[in-house]
């Protein structure tokens, strides 16, 4: 880490290190692009993810930033801008493909332009929208005015960008999205397949995809901002709708990172407990993920069978946390209750029961010839592109990246069970198809290992009535069925947080559908869509 | 006994003698067209509700249980509301080939389907040129979706209609080969013909390329009626409804039973030209007289019947097993495979009849 | 299985067991001489309708996947006739609302609806779609969608189990058969039959104005 630090100083001398633990440096904003650049070069390919923070005297950038070479190693970068009125800073989206949405998310949020950034559209909210609404001066009281008009959807969109021109100064540029002769299609943000209400732009050549630009914010709930105002406790309740598929996991990542910060010690039960939760949650979304992929390719009965298996989950689910899709289970400290005296039992039944249907789900779909053919050599992604996109997750180890948080920093109990992180090479979509079912065999034998040996004791640790986390910033990550989910929470010693924002592993897979979906049919959008198998709330958030 | 014949004689007797000729015609015409009208809806009626019955079963599901007993008032049930539904009249299109373009398909999928000789004398239209009346008319539906998808001003049923044109017009011509395999065999282009020389054996059993012909038909014939793994011109998940998309109350729901009777009508036509039609199941041996007798008891509107839902079912077990092709293979499938085969077969069939039977015989 | 006592402050238990009351209430209407009689015709076209209504697939969230869970084999919405899934909203009956209606998605909902073909109904599912749930305060999500469409039933819960969404349709059915196709006012445009509905504030609906620069656009 010191060699980093050394190199960060040699391309800058306005570097400085803020905190002895992690490594934590701040640069200043005119130095920004050099030194990512040197990072970059430097193996530092992977970003994470970046947070707009407003500090109302400046507002903040912070880039997570990681190895792909080595993913235990783990930075933060952070610059800032004083002028709040106006804030500019240099992007690096040129560096690290996966800023691209992060810093549209930050101009939607925050009003943060990005120079040389080709695209300053709004991500989520309206072309009308007035206002930034993360902004710690924005009333956020929700206003009466419900829209009536369809927002444009016209295809040439104007797209603005700034850049600095010969002297220096900061011009304003306008391109249009698509050309006026292009055939575009609009699918969503109402359509049977797209997972939600996500809006994609394609531009067609009869049947084959020449672009897509995808349009997020139609489920935009602003979550982040609802969450300032909130206790902690009250905050669990909304990860789970964040991304309802692997709500349990999503939740264990702000228990944890709150339990971090507070330093409380977990009892050993429940961190079993917890474990045990995630990996049956990881099943069910990898079921769905699986039937809604074969649905997307026109395989009804697939769907209808993952369907059918998934509510065994459910079941084991609504015993002992009493909530089926939303389990609220986990708390700050441990988990809400004590297992169900059945638990056991139901989870040992279940174990053989899913590795049977495994078998056939390969029977009635893998080994179907459309199937194969349809999914082999389509949609590849190559390792180098998943990286510099971001996409971790099963959709990068479909690529060969190893990239699981469950290996790289084992929480819970994941560092006493012995699993394979499966890796594939080809990354096309049947890599990705095959992961999902690879992995649910991997997600049985964890809890095979783990179920008779959950220890006796308490299921809870004491916890002060108030939360309150101390001053400072928190990011802890966890692997959850998309990827690499992560909160950044950053405190001021408050019971409730000052800025948090969750990195949302879905994002990073659409914004890889572009890449991956050029000339390729619409037919393959609709099936590399599911094979990428994002949820929609989670990005919008 | 249990045949139709008897009651159709009886009738035209009946009129016959109490009516002028003409009288009698127009009244046997008229009754003839609503009887076919009739059959057409309740055969319809019959397929929605096994579709959705054995859907059903192949997903673990139940189906329909509440609109009657077991169910079986559900597509009665579907058919009150799809009359009761509102057409919405849409602004910006051509109005006029918006609803040709649906009766096209009717008309197409109504023609094609009198075609179907149902028992030894319940027969509609039987030309001597049959099997070519069936390939010419039943093109016109294909016509009819090409216009639906383009007359709704809607970049979704365009594409819809651009896919369905690309693959009935293409499956069309493996189809049409593989009739007219049989017709090579059966010497004769009438489809009662057909079905008369298959008395002792169905076509089936006469000679190895039937089979392969067979297979073709029907898979060329599932294409043609736009059903999963090819059903692309309404591909749900893809283009949510394809070229129907803009079609609501009544008018979709034409749309909806024309696509389930050209689905029987496939089926009819593959058990007249490959099955024997409503000729009964007949062992060609001395043996097997007695069975051959027992064979004889069973209707023969029953026959047809019985293989034309078999061949239906079929056609149900690979629609919800099978994920969908893609436009590319789809073509692949048909030009470099089907369509190679199936002219190879005919020249074998046609070697098969002109020389080989006269050199054994 | 036996119905356990169900402790919800605004709400009975009787009145979770109460499925009549709306059949009861037009027969005493009846009786009382007002001409809501729902003829023979009406009642066989009833009949049909309420075991035909087949959903457009619509789902913005969570819920939407306990929709799907309602679909599939345990819960199995066909049973009732509804499992017909239509992705076009011209042919589709009902819209169940599932998920959270955000301001962006408002004006696309209310384009859908009024895309649907009458007679059509909507279902709000969960706490987002009654009153925008646990997203009340948000700056960005309609509190309710009755205040964009019309709503028919009310499912509450986060997300309501399947169960629910199940006694939903079966209340939508019961609607269903106490109307009376024939006695519908008419839309003054086209002709087209209009149900009475009512806005949250007691306003009667007419399709909006905007249809027309609607139907313009054909559909998503
Ligand atoms: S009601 Fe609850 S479960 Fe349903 S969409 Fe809203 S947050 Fe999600």
């Amino acid at each position: 880490m010191e060699k980093t630090l050394k190199m960060i100083q040699s391309v800058s001398s306005s570097c400085t290190k803020i905190d002895a633990a992690d490594v934590m440096v701040s640069v200043d904003k005119k130095d920004l692009h050099k030194v990512c650049e040197a990072l970059y070069k430097d193996g530092w390919d992977y970003l994470i993810n970046l947070t707009a923070v407003d500090n109302v005297e400046n507002i903040e950038i912070v880039y997570h930033i990681s190895k792909s070479s080595d993913m235990e190693k783990f930075m933060v970068l952070k610059t800032n801008t004083t002028d709040v009125e106006n804030p500019i800073i240099e992007t690096v989206s040129d560096i690290w493909k996966s800023a691209n949405l992060y810093e549209r998310e930050a101009y939607d949020f925050f009003g943060v332009r990005f120079l040389n950034h080709p695209d300053m559209r709004r991500l989520f909210l309206r072309p009308d929208w007035v206002g930034y609404p993360l902004r710690k001066n924005y009333d956020n009281t929700p206003n009466e005015g419900i829209p009536s008009k369809v927002h444009d959807m016209d295809a040439c969109e104007d797209v603005p960008s700034i850049t600095l021109d010969r002297h220096g100064e900061i011009v304003e540029n306008h391109t249009k999205l698509f050309g006026r002769n292009e055939y575009v299609v609009n699918f969503g943000p109402q359509h049977p397949s797209t997972h939600g209400v996500l809006h994609l732009r394609v531009s067609l050549e009869g049947e084959t995809i020449k672009k897509i630009d995808p349009n997020f914010g139609y489920i935009h709930r602003g979550i982040e901002k609802m969450m300032e105002s909130m206790t902690y406790p009250q905050m669990l309740f909304l990860t789970e709708r964040l991304d309802y598929l692997c709500g349990s996991m999503n939740r264990h990542a702000l228990c944890m990172c709150v339990e971090k910060a507070m330093g409380l010690e977990i009892p050993k039960r429940a961190e079993y407990i917890r474990t045990i939760f995630d990996e049956l949650n990881r099943i069910a979304s990898h079921l769905i993920g699986w039937a809604c992929m074969c649905n997307d390719m026109g395989s009804i009965t697939a769907f209808i069978y993952g369907m059918r298996d998934r509510e065994k989950i459910m079941d084991i689910f609504q015993e002992t946390a009493g909530g089926r899709l939303m389990t609220n289970y986990y708390v700050i400290g441990g988990v809400a209750q004590d297992i169900h005296p059945n638990f056991v039992n139901r989870v040992k039944e279940f174990i053989p029961y899913l590795r049977k249907m495994i078998k056939e789900y390969h029977t009635l779909f893998t080994g179907n010839p459309i199937a194969r053919g349809r999914m082999i050599n389509c949609g590849l992604l190559k390792k180098e592109d998943a990286i510099a996109l971001g996409m971790s997750g099963p959709n990068g180890r479909a690529s060969g990246w190893h990239c699981d948080v469950r290996k790289i920093a084992p929480y819970a109990a994941y560092s006493e069970v012995d699993f394979k992180e499966i890796l594939h090479d080809g990354g096309d979509t049947i890599d990705r198809y095959m992961i999902r079912l690879e992995e649910i065999e991997e997600s049985l034998k964890i809890i095979e290992q783990l179920i008779d040996k959950i220890p006796e004791g308490d299921f809870r640790a004491k916890v002060p009535a108030i939360v309150k986390v101390p001053a400072g910033e928190y990011y802890q990550r966890v692997e959850n069925a998309r990827g690499d989910f992560g909160v950044y929470l950053k405190s001021t010693g408050d019971k409730s947080p000052y800025r948090i924002k969750f990195r949302s592993p879905s994002m990073v897979a659409v914004s890889g559908l572009d890449p991956i979906c050029r000339d390729t049919k619409i037919a393959d959008l609709i099936m590399i869509g599911g094979s990428l198998d994002y949820v929609i709330p989670c990005i919008d958030r | 006994m249990l045949e139709v014949g008897g009651i159709l004689s009886w009738i035209h007797e009946a009129l016959s003698s109490s009516c002028p000729e003409w009288l009698t015609l127009l009244i046997e015409y008229v009754l003839i067209g609503v009887g076919f009208l009739a059959l057409y809806a309740l055969i319809a009626l019959i397929l929605i509700l096994l579709e959705r019955k054995v859907c059903a079963y192949y997903q673990c599901r139940l189906g329909p249980m509440r609109a009657g007993f077991w169910g079986l008032l559900q597509p009665f049930a579907d058919m009150i509301k799809i009359l009761m539904k509102e057409i919405i009249p849409l602004l910006k299109n051509d109005k006029f080939l918006f609803f040709t373009a649906l009766f096209l398909v009717i008309i197409g999928s109504l023609c094609t389907f009198g075609a179907l000789q149902f028992s030894k004398d319940l027969v509609g239209i039987d030309f001597n040129v049959g099997v070519f009346y069936v390939l010419a008319i039943s093109s016109l539906g294909v016509l009819g979706i090409l216009l639906a998808g383009w007359s709704s001003n809607n970049k979704y049923t365009m594409i819809g209609a651009m896919r369905a044109g690309a693959q009935l017009v293409s499956y069309e011509l493996s189809s049409g080969l593989s009739l007219l395999t049989i017709v090579i065999l059966g010497g004769t282009m009438q489809l009662s013909g057909l079905i008369e020389a298959q008395s002792e054996t169905w076509f089936l059993f006469q000679t190895p390329f039937t089979w392969i012909a067979m297979v073709i038909y029907l898979i060329a014939g599932h294409a043609e009626t736009n059903r999963g793994p090819f059903d692309l011109p309404e591909a749900e998940s893809e283009l949510t409804a394809g070229y129907h998309i803009e079609y609501s109350g009544i008018t979709f729901g034409l749309f909806y039973v024309g696509e389930y009777v050209n689905m029987f009508t496939i089926a009819g036509i593959g058990t007249m030209v490959f099955l024997g039609g409503w000729q009964p199941f007949h062992i060609n041996a001395e043996w097997a007289a007695g069975f051959n007798g027992v064979m004889d008891m069973i209707p023969t509107w029953l026959w047809f019947f019985a293989k034309a839902f078999g061949l239906v079912m079929l056609s149900l077990w690979v629609r919800w097993s099978f994920p969908r092709l893609r436009i590319d293979q789809l073509l692949h499938l048909e030009w470099k495979i089907l369509m190679p085969i199936s002219l190879l077969n005919m020249l074998l069939m046609a070697l098969w009849v002109t020389v080989l039977v006269p050199l054994f015989a | 299985m036996e119905v356990k006592d169900i402790k919800i402050k605004s709400m009975k238990t009787e009145d979770f067991r109460d499925n009549e009351s709306l059949q009861k209430y037009i027969d005493e209407l009846e009786k009382g001489g007002f001409g809501i009689k729902v003829a023979p015709l009406d009642k066989v076209i009833n009949w049909g309708r309420s075991y035909s209504v087949w959903p457009l697939t619509f789902a913005t969230s969570c819920c939407g996947i306990e929709f799907m869970c309602v679909a599939a084999a345990r819960h199995d919405f066909a049973r009732f006739g509804f499992e017909v899934t239509r992705n076009s909203p011209r042919q589709a009956d009902v819209i169940f609302v599932s998920g959270t209606i955000t301001k962006k998605m408002a004006p696309v909902l209310r384009r859908l609806y009024d895309e649907m073909s009458e007679p059509k109904y909507v279902i709000a599912v969960g706490g987002c779609a009654v009153s925008g749930g646990p997203f009340k305060s948000s700056y960005h999500v309609v509190d309710g969608v009755d205040k964009i469409i019309p709503v028919d039933v009310y499912v509450p819960g986060c997300p309501p189990r399947p169960e629910a969404m199940l006694y939903a349709m079966m209340q939508l059915q019961r609607k269903i058969r106490v109307e009376s196709i024939f006695k519908m006012p008419k839309n003054p445009e086209n002709g087209s039959v209009i149900l009475s509905k009512y806005n949250s504030d007691g306003t009667l609906v007419t399709p909006a104005s905007e249809t027309k620069q609607i139907e313009e656009g054909g559909a998503e």
